[in-house]
């Protein structure tokens, strides 16, 4: 961390990482088995692969939210678990996970929801003060104005549909003091048109802040227009390509037996005129 | 012949005595109870106790109307919503903190599984002042702070304040543990303090039981302070008990109808209150 400002993105390194779930049985296959993986500051990645395949751990692993069961992760060269636990949470202040089912009380108000990113660079006294009237209007509403929400800026989070609660949740993405976004299945529960715009907002805003972007994705179409896709499959890493080397037969070995994901959730259009079906041999990295 | 031997209907019903001898088991059970409490139910109805007891049920009527008493018997119905209220504003203040240290929720060590032994073993503290706090009764309480700060609603009030801030602080603690926990831990990982995963995260979840709780809790606090001005504690039962004491039939029905009332009110309005939070 010496070698790099505090708001600078962060080096990811994964040495022979292995991750199980807490509730797990210490004899049972760990979920994610040992992986190496580097990732540079700035990058933006899709990890793909079948349901189960270890996607979500992965996610957990890097956000520092799981303790590696096997090898290490190296942020910037230093062993965050390492770090006394003060130090830890700062760190992870600096990570920005938004996982599947977006994480809002229902009472709260979507302002608050958005704003709520923002806690890790704020004081105690400040996040109390927001409570009592939002210090921050402008930029919440211009985060959810990204995702085409800003009229439900004072809504509570229990009046909006699924969708919305989703969009809300990745917002949060753009008012969060991270330079790592780890991003869990961002189109689940989106609308075709929603999803090209959510996908196209993140990818955007990372490229222009200089965040790192690791999202998971379900979308192989999607997916590929990432410049670096990983596909995961039983826990383990079965490529790590640029998108342009993604084949029809890469694809279809990862998604051997789950065929049905593969051709699955039409959610997505990647070009306005193809009838968004990610069939393998139809990837069209845009 | 056998067909219909097979349709004729069973002459006895083969778990009667099994019942029986249930129902039978459990009468025998209540008979210890029965010495032990020294209930002699007749003792009720012997010349002399009836003559007594119809005096002073008749003294009840006609209830005490004058307008200054019932002046006085509202402002004191009215201080004991006020020391309920009181009591449980302060029990909350209590009550508040203490169930935040008791939960294991906003723990930071505990994010990636387990929780460190010096955290847990304040915590299981936290938890045993907490069960010390309720298991007192508040009428303990009362008999106590009479003493100490002498007759009055003061008393009424710090001994509702101390149990009920047991009983909030250990109900608190387990509501916000048995809620949806996805908010708060989503804003831990992301590096919220503790406190902040708090206020936007666990807070919010919880906040229509916390605050439903909290009012039926009020209404039981009415119940109870009455109760505590038997011992001196101020308010309602205070007079009560004085009248009582006078023998002054028709004073104490006019308190109990007032009484009626009052527990009557506060149903009412905790239920309405706890509906518009619903």
């Amino acid at each position: 961390m010496q070698n790099s400002s505090n708001n600078g993105a962060l080096r990811i390194e994964l040495r022979g990482l292995a991750a199980r779930h807490p509730a797990s049985a210490a004899s049972a296959a760990p979920a994610l088995k040992p992986l190496g993986l580097a990732i540079t500051p700035g990058e933006q990645v899709a990890v793909i692969g079948p349901s189960g395949a270890g996607k979500t751990t992965l996610l957990h692993a890097i956000a520092c939210a799981l303790k590696p069961a096997q090898g290490g992760l190296l942020l910037n060269d230093d062993d965050p678990w390492s770090l006394p636990v003060a130090r830890l949470q700062k760190l992870r202040g600096r990570i920005f996970m938004a996982p599947q089912n977006p994480p809002l009380p229902p009472r709260q108000r979507a302002i608050t929801a958005v704003l709520a990113a923002r806690l890790p660079a704020q004081s105690l006294w400040r996040s109390l003060r927001s409570l009592v009237y939002p210090t921050g209007i402008g930029e919440a509403h211009a985060a959810l104005q990204q995702f085409d929400l800003a009229d439900k800026l004072w809504d509570r989070v229990d009046r909006l549909s699924g969708g919305e609660r989703r969009r809300v949740g990745l917002a949060r993405a753009l008012v969060a003091p991270a330079s790592l976004w780890l991003i869990d299945e961002p189109l689940s529960a989106l609308d075709p048109t929603r999803a090209k715009l959510a996908i196209d907002t993140l990818t955007g805003a990372a490229r222009e802040r200089g965040v790192t972007l690791i999202v998971t994705l379900h979308q192989v179409n999607v997916a590929a227009r990432f410049p670096r896709i990983i596909g995961l499959r039983d826990g383990e890493l079965v490529f790590d390509l640029p998108s342009m080397e993604l084949t029809d037969d890469r694809l279809a070995r990862l998604y051997a037996q789950y065929e049905h994901e593969l051709t699955g959730p039409r959610t997505y259009a990647a070009e306005p005129n193809s009838d968004n079906v990610a069939l393998p041999g139809r990837i069209v990295p845009t | 012949m056998t067909n219909l031997a097979a349709l004729a209907p069973p002459r006895r019903d083969p778990a009667f005595h099994e019942r029986l001898s249930w129902a039978l088991l459990a009468l025998v059970l209540l008979i210890p109870s029965l010495y032990a409490t020294d209930f002699k139910p007749w003792v009720f109805f012997t010349p002399e106790n009836l003559r007594v007891t119809a005096r002073f049920i008749g003294d009840f009527f006609p209830p005490k109307l004058e307008v200054e008493f019932l002046t006085m018997v509202a402002r004191e119905a009215w201080r004991t919503v006020a020391i309920a209220t009181a009591g449980i504003a302060l029990a909350l203040v209590f009550a508040a903190p203490l169930a935040l240290a008791s939960t294991a929720i906003l723990s930071v060590s505990s994010l990636p599984g387990r929780m460190h032994a010096i955290p847990f073993a304040a915590r299981q503290a936290v938890r045993l002042l907490l069960i010390f706090l309720r298991s007192i009764p508040e009428l303990v309480w009362a008999l106590v702070f009479v003493r100490v700060v002498g007759l009055g609603a003061t008393a009424g009030v710090l001994a509702i304040a101390l149990t009920y801030s047991g009983m909030l602080g250990k109900v608190y603690g387990d509501i916000l543990e048995s809620g949806n926990l996805h908010s708060t831990t989503s804003l831990l990982r992301n590096g919220a303090s503790r406190l902040q995963a708090f206020f936007y995260g666990l807070l919010p979840e919880n906040a229509g039981e916390l605050t439903s709780y909290t009012i039926y809790r009020w209404e039981c606090a009415i119940r109870s302070s009455a109760v505590l001005g038997f011992v001196g504690a101020g308010g309602l039962g205070q007079q009560m008990e004085l009248s009582m004491k006078m023998f002054n039939g028709s004073e104490v029905s006019t308190m109990l109808i007032a009484f009626v009332l009052l527990v009557w009110l506060a149903d009412h309005v905790s239920l309405q209150l706890r509906k518009m939070i619903a």
